[in-house]
């Protein structure tokens, strides 16, 4: 096989991994890089825009350390800021701030940046004058954290069941196949909105996460079923794995030794490929309300705001959780297509696969 | 919703987005309220005065939905009636905007000394919008109706006083007698609101029982008339209803013009409050009305010729509540606990003493709209008790009186500090509203990180509208709810049914078989007491010590009131909104187009 343009597959893979990588440490350490907690309301600063960073004061004078005028609320005019002239805070790096939980256990306060006596908003302020880019990457950690353990619920049931349906063949296969075909015609949006509806009144945000996470694995399941058994009927009939049982291995042996195997690259690749469309279902269970609520943040609920035409008019940075999502899932498709051509010519080999490895 | 029992109560829940208005008046004349709280940024609302203006032209509004039907006796929305309210008329006609009675179909009116009888004289050559004249019997023709309990017109119940119907009597071809059972305090704005039918186009049908069938959107313009400015034309499904000039209209300008101005007023059906504000942006309608605080700044940001009106706080109050029904047998004990908390009156104060109402005025209304402390909102001067305490956000209040019901408080690992009660456990609560309602789901919010600063957990609960009703008056699960209800008359009795106890609207533990409190029978009587008092200075004594009452307990804890806001193009003359419904349709005969049609005739 020729490599593909911009290197190996297994070089390509490399590359979009450590991309993703780079993306997913910044939604990680959020604790670190945030300035701020993501609920801590500002009532004075509501909707207040990107605070600006200057380097040069009004004399034109040059400071090697940045600095930032504080928005003054405008009389009159309201959701209007102007910067105050008179004020020039410095950004301080690496200080005690806010206290976290890094990776969610370690106690925390340290801060990659913050500012004293007035708020540092890099990507402006919410309705309540919340910090938008603390709530953009702790919204991160939620909607990318429900898209992995959702992924990963879906594709074990899915393997589980493709597996049993493969493997036991017969009516089993039959069975278990209607019932998946069954789950991917179902509406799942409508769905999920009826489950939600059943679910209890109020919720807290980790029990809505749960729930979420939950309720998108339960449904999703069905593809990846489907694929997992093509995988495990083509191998079972596979020259090694028939020479394998003539020697009297038994099925569990050659279920964990020959077949399972056979399905890890596509279930890598399936992987790559439900994690954001399962991040993308978040955000749309959040989006209407349905995800986590108030106050924690996630990628949908930034946006739900954006239901509003004169916020959706007036203020451009609250459709930032919008373009953050971009090159996430950006991240996700070329590392599902590098895989895919990484793993793909191992598959299309058939019988002669074991040599390949 | 069914009203049983108590009359005249007329108050609407707000439906969220969908908002179910009902409309009528009051009268309290339009001057600043008293005391300091008013917000300074309210442009003074000058006091109206018409301009004689030119005949011709058409008038585009949009409606959120179409109207249900074009009957006044079986309206109930507030489409239908927004446009029937164009093309009926009442004996006695409330004015929007001095909120003052004044003659329409009736030129003049007695009360009888003990307040008992009413004498209303007919206006002379009045006719109906076919032409066929008015005389006693149309009036005779639309109560009888109106009390036909076989009809089941949902405003039959504001013709029963003192528990007996209204009699009517005819002394003259224009002269008719309205005997009470019992005084009413509201006296002749009784009559706003009750259109007056053409007995020659409804007769027959009402003999027959098929009065609901008539007048329906599919009515042909020559079955259906009224006594209102303008009649039926056309309508077209999902798109449009046009009502045109009457010419038999009774009303003149002070020129002597016949009124109205225009020859048309267009509806367009525009469901959602964004979509009109397009509409009106791009100038497919004339006026707009409802207007969110964030519409409104967008809409005077990108149309400097438009002329946007802040008519001031509404009559609409939000407020959260919490459930203080009795605990049944059926009530789950993490509930049953949480409901002792409740009925804490100081736990209430507490809540109360810790909700920040200029933030939410702030962040929910952009500053337009006004923070209450009591169910009267500034837009009601004349009820309103001036000297109702307002204290200002005071969490150390709050935590004095949390401390003095028992609570206390501990630090979590976390560092944050947790409420407990008098037996350990963390205070937690769930918050419902109305999810398609943005501002008081961020009213929520708001309330939500006010109370976690005293340590109380809440959990937000937006939730579809009717489910939340549901909740509220059948099931009754639910801790605490934040809900807004809208009185349409400027006059206690309007809200009657949240405040008695057996009140099917009395939220917070509705018909009661007999009141729960001491306070809750206090204000029982004191409501009773108004109903039938003869004085205004009687019925607001009595009215004041409701609003303390209410005050002092906190069933419903006040938060804020929005301004109403509307906007309209340049050239629409007369163009006042007033603070009662209909916002800007009220004085629709007076509307003009500048800059169009004809001179009207000497």
């Amino acid at each position: 096989m020729r490599p593909a343009p911009g290197g190996s597959p297994r070089h390509r893979v490399f590359v979009w991994l450590v991309a993703l990588a780079v993306l997913h440490a910044l939604v990680v350490f959020a604790g670190v890089i945030s300035p701020y907690a993501p609920e801590e309301q500002d009532r004075d600063h509501a909707y207040a825009p990107p605070t600006r960073i200057h380097w040069i004061d009004s004399r034109g004078g040059f400071h090697p350390r940045p600095f930032i005028r504080p928005w003054l609320s405008l009389e009159g005019g309201l959701g209007e800021f102007a910067e105050d002239p008179a004020q020039q805070i410095p950004l301080r790096f690496l200080v005690a701030g806010a206290p976290y939980r890094l990776l969610g256990v370690i106690p925390c306060r340290l801060h990659l940046f913050a500012t004293e006596g007035a708020r540092i908003s890099l990507l402006g302020t919410d309705g309540y004058g919340r910090d938008q880019f603390s709530r953009l990457l702790y919204g991160g950690q939620i909607s990318l954290l429900a898209g992995w353990l959702a992924a990963a619920l879906a594709l074990l049931g899915g393997t589980i069941i493709g597996t049993a349906a493969g493997f036991l063949g017969g009516w089993a296969d039959d069975a278990l196949m209607r019932v998946a075909e069954l789950f991917l015609a179902l509406p799942w949006l409508y769905l999920l909105f009826a489950l939600r509806a059943f679910l209890p009144l109020a919720v807290s945000p980790l029990q809505a996460f749960f729930l979420v996470v939950g309720v998108i694995g339960a449904v999703g399941w069905a593809r990846p079923a489907r694929l997992v058994r093509g995988v495990v009927l083509s191998a079972k009939e596979r020259d090694f794995v028939r020479a394998a049982r003539g020697f009297g291995a038994s099925e569990g042996y050659l279920l964990r030794r020959h077949v399972l195997p056979e399905t890890a690259s596509v279930l890598l690749t399936q992987a790559a490929i439900l994690v954001p469309q399962y991040i993308l279902a978040e955000v749309t269970l959040s989006f209407l309300g349905l995800g986590v609520p108030e106050p924690a943040p996630s990628w949908g609920n930034l946006l739900a705001s954006l239901q509003q035409y004169s916020v959706l008019a007036s203020y451009w940075w609250m459709c930032l959780p919008a373009v953050i999502m971009v090159p996430f899932f950006l991240g996700y498709l070329g590392l599902a297509s590098a895989l895919q051509a990484w793993t793909g010519p191992v598959k299309i080999a058939g019988g002669g696969s074991g040599s390949a490895e | 919703m069914r009203r049983n029992g108590t009359k005249l109560a007329r108050v609407c829940l707000l439906a969220g987005a969908m908002g179910i208005f009902f409309w009528s008046a009051g009268r309290a004349p339009a001057t600043a309220p008293p005391g300091g709280h008013e917000d300074p940024r309210r442009e003074a609302a000058a006091p109206y005065q018409s301009e004689i203006g030119r005949r011709g032209g058409r008038l585009v509004a949009a409606l959120r939905s179409e109207p249900k039907t074009l009957n006044p006796l079986f309206a109930a929305d507030a489409p239908s009636r927004e446009v029937i309210g164009l093309m009926q008329a009442d004996l006695v006609h409330i004015n929007r905007a001095s909120q003052l009675t004044e003659p329409a179909l009736a030129s003049s009116w007695k009360v009888s000394p003990d307040g008992l009888q009413y004498t209303l004289e007919l206006r002379e050559g009045l006719r109906f919008s076919d032409g066929h004249p008015v005389d006693a019997d149309d009036i005779l023709f639309t109560f009888q109706v109106l009390l036909d309990e076989s009809v089941h017109s949902p405003q039959r119940d504001l013709l029963i006083v003192g528990g007996k119907p209204i009699a009517i009597e005819k002394r003259g071809p224009r002269t008719l007698v309205f005997r009470l059972a019992r005084p009413y305090g509201a006296e002749e704005r009784l009559f706003d609101g009750l259109n007056i039918l053409p007995r020659h186009l409804l007769e027959t049908p009402y003999r027959e029982g098929k009065l609901a069938q008539c007048w329906t959107l599919a009515v042909r313009a020559a079955e259906i008339a009224g006594l209102g400015p303008f009649r039926f034309k056309e309508f077209a499904a999902g798109e449009r209803l046009v009502l045109e000039r009457n010419p038999y209209y009774w009303k003149t300008d002070a020129a002597g013009n016949r009124l109205p101005y225009v020859d048309e007023v267009v509806f367009l059906f525009v469901p959602s409050a964004d979509a009109q504000v397009l509409r009106f942006r791009a100038g497919e309608t004339d006026m707009i009305t409802r207007l969110s605080a964030e519409n409104f700044s967008a809409l005077a940001r990108a149309l400097p010729d438009a002329v946007m009106a802040d008519a001031g706080p509404g009559l609409e109050y939000n407020f959260v509540f919490f459930n203080l029904n009795e605990p049944g047998e059926k009530t789950p004990a993490v509930q049953a606990r949480r409901q002792k908390w409740f009925r804490e009156v100081k736990f209430r104060q507490a809540v109360s003493a810790a909700v920040d109402r200029e933030a939410i005025v702030r962040l929910v209304y952009q500053g337009r709209g006004a923070a209450l402390w009591g169910l009267v909102t500034p837009g009601d001067p004349r009820w309103l008790d001036a000297a109702l305490p307002r204290p200002a956000r005071s969490l150390d209040r709050a935590r004095e009186l949390l401390r003095a019901a028992g609570f206390s408080w501990k630090t979590e690992s976390s560092g944050e500090s947790q409420l407990l009660d008098a037996d350990g456990t963390p205070v937690e609560f769930s918050l419902l509203t109305s999810a398609s309602s943005l501002e008081r789901t961020k009213m929520a919010t708001l309330i939500q990180d006010d109370l976690k600063q005293l340590g109380m957990r809440v959990q937000l609960a937006p939730l579809e509208f009717r489910s939340l009703l549901d909740r509220v008056f059948q099931t009754k699960e639910y801790d605490a709810c934040v809900l807004g209800l809208a009185s349409f008359d400027a006059d206690p009795n309007t809200d009657i049914n949240v405040l008695l106890s057996s009140g099917a609207q009395h939220l917070w533990n509705p018909g009661q078989a007999r009141p729960a409190t001491s306070w809750e029978a206090e204000v029982d009587r004191l409501m009773e007491q108004q109903l039938a008092a003869r004085s205004f200075q009687e019925r607001k004594r009595l009215y004041d010590r409701v609003q303390e009452i209410l005050a002092e307990y906190q069933p419903m804890i006040f938060l804020a009131s929005p301004h109403i806001l509307a906007g309209a193009k340049r050239s629409v003359g007369n163009f006042h909104p007033a603070v009662l419904e209909p916002y800007i349709l009220w004085n629709a005969d007076e509307l003009f187009l500048r800059g169009t049609g004809e001179k009207p005739a000497p």
